[in-house]
């Protein structure tokens, strides 16, 4: 201790007690911050639940081989999905075979190549207003530049407007993943004098491969489900069609047209169509956060 | 007048007299935009010897080693006027061919960088940008160069396994094999040793010893017993100036000018 005499403000021991007034408030204010999040989030995740619960329900009484072997019905009749299901493959995998190398290479040229060019800021800037432009103007659009220009609904159209909207998804996660690439790893390939090509693909991409794979599930997952520009597009088929150039049954639009109908046999349908593009998507999200973790490690 | 520096064989060895010079610097200027990072450095780098450059954070060292290879071009807005003659060429010129410098002027940096692949294929990286060989020869090839860089023993059974999964020690001789691999003339070292542990350290300093005599070494360090332990030549800078380049063993015992004396005795820095 010194010889001169602390302030009086200065506490002679420690005031950190359960009964100070000061700590009893703070320990109230974090309970009712705690209790509120709760409850935020339990809000949230009923209707989450109450969805996926409604969806089996309903859905699950339409499931069974019959769902993936026949061909949707006519009113009253009983049937399946299987050309539903099979023209939403073809649709959704041409749409990402499309987007996928698009929406990397844009993805590598914002980050290894344009950086802070105009081209890249503007690049950047687009792809932005992409990502949440509303689907359905994506399928007008698609619907004056192929389906009017060809007098054709096509399946192929129904992939162009289902790439258009998985392309952003693609560019964005693919720029951020190679930003995340240390520069000095960069440096050390172009010290060895490798070409700018060369360490793209070779070491920058490498490095965030798990990454950009999750980028491309993501927006898989993101259009498996897109109805409005499939209603523009693609339209709907009765029968089992494997022409992409003519119009193509897939599972959205299905859906929307026998959840609306009158026919109890429809109805069923559409909820059991609901349920398999939900689990869907839920297994290509798991399936991207998984692949992602691994690489994290 | 004490030092607590102690030098090694390197500083020891009787200075060539009859020493090649492998780079020369003349009147090197740098700018990071409007930011002068060197002020007229000139020097001469002798060939198959170990160069070391030493000094303050900042004063400039690390940016003369990156001019060597022209690591700096990656970066709009940092420019170098003067000259660097490298095998009758100036390293400056804009027509330069950046990638085949870089294959004769070999790079190691402070964070060991293994690439997001397979040990072998670290290394094949480099050599498969300049030579096409056979399965065999590259094997050999690899072999090669680990040996050389002291790693062999230690990752013979596990070349297929990733480069990250290696210690830091063992990534940064990888870097450094994957450096000697495309066979070039000259290695610049950038504070190869500063992540890493004493062991590790001493190790790379070993294998520093052992490649002087094939390479032309430049080392960047702020430790200057490493300086006097594994160079030949060392450089005192301080605030982008040279301020004195002589034989290692007289700048550490005998320093010609006050400030290389007042850092080197620790008065500084």
């Amino acid at each position: 201790m010194s010889t001169r005499e602390a302030p009086s403000s200065i506490p002679t021991q420690s005031l950190a007690t359960p009964d100070n007034p000061i700590y009893r408030r703070r320990v109230w204010v974090n309970r009712f911050n705690l209790a509120v999040s709760i409850a935020a989030m339990a809000f949230g995740m009923v209707f989450l639940l109450w969805i996926l619960f409604t969806l089996a329900s309903k859905g699950l009484a339409a499931f069974g081989p019959a769902l993936f072997t026949q061909m949707t019905p006519p009113p009253g009749s009983d049937g399946g999905l299987a050309n539903a299901i099979f023209g939403s493959v073809m649709i959704v995998g041409a749409a990402i075979f499309i987007a996928t190398p698009i929406g990397i290479m844009a993805g590598i040229y914002l980050a290894e190549i344009g950086r802070e060019s105009a081209i890249a800021k503007v690049t950047r800037f687009v792809n932005d207003i992409l990502l949440s432009a509303p689907s359905i103007v994506i399928g007008l659009f698609v619907y004056a530049l192929i389906v009017a220009r060809f007098k054709q609904y096509s399946g192929w159209a129904g992939a162009v407007a289902l790439a258009i909207i998985a392309v952003p998804v693609v560019v964005r996660t693919t720029e951020t993943m190679l930003l995340l690439v240390p520069n000095s790893m960069r440096e050390a390939a172009i010290a060895l004098g490798a070409p700018q090509w060369r360490v793209v693909t070779m070491v920058t991409l490498r490095a965030v491969k798990g990454g950009v794979i999750t980028g491309v599930l993501l927006a898989l997952a993101r259009v498996s489900g897109e109805t409005a520009p499939l209603l523009f597009t693609s339209l709907n088929n009765q029968f089992w069609s494997t022409d992409m150039s003519a119009p193509m049954a897939n599972l959205p639009v299905v859906i929307f047209q026998f959840a609306m109908s009158p026919y109890e046999e429809w109805q069923r349908l559409a909820w059991a169509g609901a349920l398999l593009i939900t689990l869907v998507v839920l297994a290509l999200n798991i399936l991207a956060r998984t692949v992602f973790r691994q690489k994290n490690k | 007048m004490s030092f607590q520096v102690s030098l090694g064989d390197a500083a020891k060895e009787a200075p060539k007299t009859n020493a090649v010079t492998k780079i020369a610097i003349k009147n090197l200027n740098f700018f990071y935009g409007s930011f002068q990072g060197l002020r007229n450095i000139s020097m001469e780098i002798p060939e198959r010897q170990v160069t070391a450059y030493i000094g303050p954070s900042g004063c400039g060292k690390s940016t003369l080693l990156r001019t060597l290879n022209r690591m700096y071009s990656l970066y709009p807005g940092q420019r170098a006027e003067g000259e660097i003659i490298f095998n009758g060429a100036n390293v400056l010129d804009p027509k330069q061919d950046l990638n085949a410098l870089r294959g004769q002027i070999g790079m190691v940096f402070q964070k060991p960088t293994p690439f997001p692949m397979s040990i072998y294929d670290n290394i094949a990286f480099g050599v498969k940008l300049y030579e096409k060989l056979s399965k065999s020869d590259m094997d050999d090839r690899v072999e090669w160069a680990l040996k050389k860089a002291a790693l062999w023993g230690e990752v013979k059974d596990k070349l297929s396994q990733s480069g990250l999964s290696l210690s830091g020690g063992q990534q940064q001789r990888l870097c450094i094999a994957r450096g000697i691999a495309v066979k070039p003339e000259v290695l610049l070292l950038d504070e190869p040793t500063s992540a890493l542990d004493p062991i590790s350290t001493a190790r790379i300093e070993e294998l520093i010893s052992e490649l002087r005599d094939d390479y032309t070494i430049v080392i960047v360090t702020h430790n200057m017993q490493q300086a006097a332990r594994v160079s030949q030549h060392t450089a005192y800078m301080y605030l982008g100036e040279l301020i004195e380049f002589t034989p290692t063993a007289e700048i550490f015992v005998k320093p010609k000018d006050k400030r290389t004396e007042d850092y080197i005795t620790g008065r500084f820095g």
